[in-house]
């Protein structure tokens, strides 16, 4: 019988104990005494939300293939067992083997969203590692953050040993070896960090230094030792149709928030839309070979048992193989009751074919992305969908049957006048007015249409880097001032508005475009008590806005003022392929409202097309 | 066509809860590609249900669940083909083949029987070194002795609304502190236990009423136990382990029915309830 960590007492005592106890389908079982390396990757929210997170589950298993690794999970304890944790003094542990965390060689966090930066200091605290890189010894685990966030590390340099900027299926295994070399060799902490920073795509924050102006911008960055590079270069897995991919991925016991299998077939993006870090960061599109992910399809559905798959990537219609992969999934997997779930597809005929086919129109709703409310402002996004197809869209799908349409905007987009604003509430109404233009008897009830908005925040390396973002006073009043547009159109009773949270939105800014002197703020936050600020009702304002006071930190400096052309930026170092100085030609555009094409019709130059793969080496037309 | 299977649950799976065990077992069946028949409509779901939930923390030797299914192989084979798909606490003991017009488990319910063992590293008023100290029973033999000789066992039950006192003596059906009369009481064979001796003290076995009409959960007996005792009683001392279950041969649907009404119920185990020809 497998032993687990926490007694029968309190398992009994908090909310959900499945999350504790490991043993999921598919796990990994290893000796932990017959493994030179341990390594425990953690999702630093809670287990629900970190089983859902396909990067995970891909490193997992690259990690395992090897007999000398044992790659282990953790995620965060929810708040009922935290406290439990913390007065009775158990150490935190990974759900395999059930051990303390500290007991490992590495720990590696995978950074999703700003707003999980205290929960890593949680994982920390609890696994009684340091909470600073500079206070660890070799008695605790090297600490290595990867993800979209590690982009701009800055904000949370102090608590990492090193980054991994780029992605994990590259140079994860040169720095096993490098660390199993160091580990006989016998050396010094500093020893086996110099030897991982020579490793490209390795960030080492502790051999670097930034200092400042006046003003508060950088004044300058740069590594204090030879071994450290000036820049670092994103790591790219240039062939991702041979390559790692769990064909047994975890099945967790309890219901998480993606319960399904996912099948990632491409990477990347070719839209170029500014304010999307994710489509700028993992340029260029790589599509996996079609014959490669039916493969992965029918692999995964039998590991796993689950009754429903889903496509990821950041727009599937872009995969140019689109129809036939998912009239594929429809004839493999329809009849065994497996369902078939679509994200992210553009509406059209080919899309509502298939939706009809995969879904019951009546219980299903139809998403739209316009982001922007007016064809200026989609302009200025270069978001390439008009109006004119948007409409179009709606009619075919409400002539298909459907009557529930969910759309997503964005507030506070750079350049965005109230009249912007407004034809939010106006499209919303077209599209109801669209629903009536058919004939009553082939309606279905009444339509039913879902508009969102989310507070835009300018993220590094996206054309709006340079970009003020709304004071969260400015947001609200712009929620207000739309709600009051939507309640005056025609169609207002069939239009529901939802807005996101502003005050959690204005720290999300900080944290994406913040430097090194936000280490200490979000530290004195966390022994303030904040921790699972991305859970609203976890999210204590007042503590973070007195941080920054007591640090001397202003959110104006951070949100407030358009930076300048030839400012530099925390991320700088960081080489992402694309150039600043596409970028800032890109935010050159934005500001003239023009649309710049995207990769598969016309290069921009960039400067991905020096990975040499993806849609950078597609044979043109 | 109909089946159940009676499977065990122990250790670490002891905190999923019934739900998911459900959703472990469709996910167990379509890896091992076992034949379950599927509902209608636009999101078929496979045909099962559960026969009695169990609680958080509880196992179990016995639990059973109803399948509808397209085909099937003999019994034996049934339960290792589904077993190449279940965990170490999990396993499936056996397959029974129902009669076409079985009533669903879950409704047929009439009794449980459960073991209750002391948890490792706890004190319990019913381990036997207390017995001697504390002078007002002999032994643990004749304190249950006495807490059934009295006229009514009155306990406080709550539900949503109120609390109310209700009388489960004739609920009760067995309540032994050794195995082997329990059995002879119960004219169980006593089956092999998931229950791990090294981890827990069984103290005392009882048969009592379950189903949708009156369920008494063992809790309530061990509360109503260490009231009648003048003892303290803490939930998390003991492990509540489930034995059997079974259903009422003359019960009727609907129908409170107990082995003191004026036809005594009738147990049969529900493996065997409305089995079929193989």
């Amino acid at each position: 019988m497998r032993k687990l960590a926490l007694s029968d007492d309190i398992l009994l005592s908090v909310d959900k104990p499945a999350r504790y106890i490991g043993g999921e389908i598919n796990m990994v079982k290893k000796d932990p005494r017959k493994v030179d390396i341990r390594f425990c990757m953690c999702f630093p929210d809670v287990y629900e939300i970190g089983m859902s997170h396909l990067g995970i589950q891909i490193l997992y298993d690259m990690f395992n293939q090897r007999d000398d690794i044992y790659c282990e999970r953790v995620y965060s304890p929810w708040v009922d067992l935290d406290r439990i944790m913390r007065e009775q003094h158990i150490p935190l542990f990974a759900l395999e083997s059930q051990e303390p965390v500290k007991t490992f060689d590495f720990v590696g966090i995978t950074l999703q969203y700003e707003m999980c930066y205290t929960n890593i200091l949680q994982i920390l605290d609890l696994s009684g590692i340091p909470l600073c890189s500079r206070d660890r010894t070799l008695e605790d685990p090297f600490i290595i953050g990867g993800g979209p966030c590690a982009y701009n590390p800055e904000p949370i340099a102090d608590f990492f040993d090193m980054f991994y900027i780029g992605e994990g299926e590259t140079v994860y295994f040169e720095m096993m070896d490098v660390y199993k070399e160091w580990k006989q060799s016998g050396g010094s902490r500093v020893d086996f960090l110099k030897r991982a920073a020579q490793i490209p795509g390795i960030y080492v924050p502790g051999f670097y230094e930034a200092s400042y102006h006046e003003d508060g911008t950088l004044a300058d960055f740069r590594p204090l030792i030879p071994e450290a590079p000036q820049t670092v270069v994103k790591e790219v897995e240039t062939n991702l149709s041979d390559t790692f991919y769990p064909e047994a991925p975890l099945v967790p016991y309890i219901k998480v928030t993606q319960e399904r299998a996912v099948l990632e077939i491409q990477r990347g993006c070719i839209r170029g839309c500014r304010f999307c870090q994710a489509g700028m960061l993992y340029r260029p599109i790589r599509p996996r070979d079609l014959d490669y992910l039916k493969d992965l399809a029918t692999k995964m559905m039998a590991s796993t048992g689950y009754d429903e798959i889903t496509l990821s990537s950041l727009s599937s219609s872009d995969y140019q193989q689109l129809p036939e992969l998912i009239y594929w999934m429809i004839d493999a997997f329809k009849s065994k009751g497996i369902n078939i779930s679509l994200p992210s597809l553009r509406i059209d005929n080919f899309s509502l074919d298939v939706m009809s086919k995969v879904q019951d129109i009546r219980k299903s709703s139809l998403t739209f992305a316009p982001e922007a409310g007016s064809q200026r402002m989609r302009n200025v996004i270069n978001k390439g969908l008009t109006e004119e197809m948007i409409l179009k869209g709606a009619k075919d799908a409400f002539d298909g049957g459907w009557n529930r349409v969910k759309l997503y905007f964005m507030l506070g987009l750079p350049g965005e006048q109230d009249e912007d604003i407004e034809q939010i509430a106006v499209l919303s109404d077209k599209i109801a007015r669209e629903y009536y233009e058919i004939p009553k008897e082939k309606r279905h009830g009444k339509v039913s249409i879902v508009t969102s908005t989310s507070i835009f925040v300018p993220k590094p390396f996206t054309p709006f880097q340079w970009s003020p973002m709304n004071t969260k006073e400015e947001a609200r009043r712009k929620r207000f001032f739309l709600l009051d547009k939507v309640k005056s159109q025609l169609n207002a009773k069939s239009i529901k508005y939802n807005c996101h949270d502003a005050d959690v939105s204005e720290l999300e800014g900080v944290f994406a475009r913040g430097d090194r002197r936000l280490n200490a703020v979000i530290l004195q936050a966390y022994k303030q008590g904040c921790i699972y600020d991305a859970w609203s009702e976890y999210f204590k304002y007042d503590i973070w806005q007195q941080a920054m006071a007591d640090h001397g930190l202003t959110v104006e400096f951070y949100l407030g003022r358009e930076r300048a052309e030839d400012e530099r930026f925390p991320w700088d170092f960081i080489d992402i392929g694309v150039t600043k100085s596409f970028l800032l030609r890109e935010y050159h555009r934005s500001k003239e409202a023009v649309v710049t094409p995207n990769c598969r019709a016309k290069c921009s130059g960039c400067g991905a097309a020096r990975f040499q793969c993806g849609v950078c080496t597609e044979e043109r037309k | 066509m109909k089946a159940r299977i009676k499977f065990s649950k122990c250790g670490s799976m002891r905190f999923v809860g019934h739900l998911d065990v459900m959703r472990y077992f469709q996910k167990a069946f379509r890896r091992a590609e076992i034949p379950i028949s599927y509902s209608q409509g636009f999101s078929p779901h496979q045909l099962m249900s559960f026969a009695s939930p169990l609680g958080i923390g509880l196992s179990s030797d016995a639990e059973y669940m109803d399948l509808t299914l397209d085909t099937c192989k003999a019994p034996e084979q049934m339960v290792e083909w589904m077993n190449t798909q279940m965990n170490e606490e999990i396993r499936v003991r056996e397959f029974t083949v129902l009669k076409d017009d079985a009533k669903p488990s879950m409704a047929m319910l009439a009794a449980c029987d459960y073991v209750v063992a002391v948890k490792q590293g706890k004190d319990s008023f019913l381990l036997p070194e207390h017995f001697a100290e504390r002078g007002k029973f002999p032994s643990l033999s004749a304190l249950v002795e006495a807490f059934l000789a009295q006229d009514s066992i009155e306990i406080m039950k709550k539900t949503k609304r109120s609390e109310k006192l209700v009388d489960i003596k004739e609920n009760i059906y067995v309540l032994s502190d050794r195995r082997d009369a329990f059995l002879e009481q119960t004219g169980r064979p006593g089956e092999e236990s998931c229950l791990d001796p090294s981890l827990y003290t069984p103290v005392l076995y009882m048969q009592l009423t379950a189903g949708s009409i009156i369920n008494i959960k063992p809790e309530l007996v061990l509360q109503a136990l260490a009231d009648f005792a003048g003892e303290s009683f803490d939930p998390l001392s003991y492990q509540i382990h489930r034995l059997e279950m079974y259903g009422d041969a003359d019960g009727k649907k609907g129908e409170i029915h107990t082995m003191h009404s004026e036809v005594p119920c009738r147990l049969v185990p529900l493996s065997e309830y409305d089995k079929g020809m193989e």
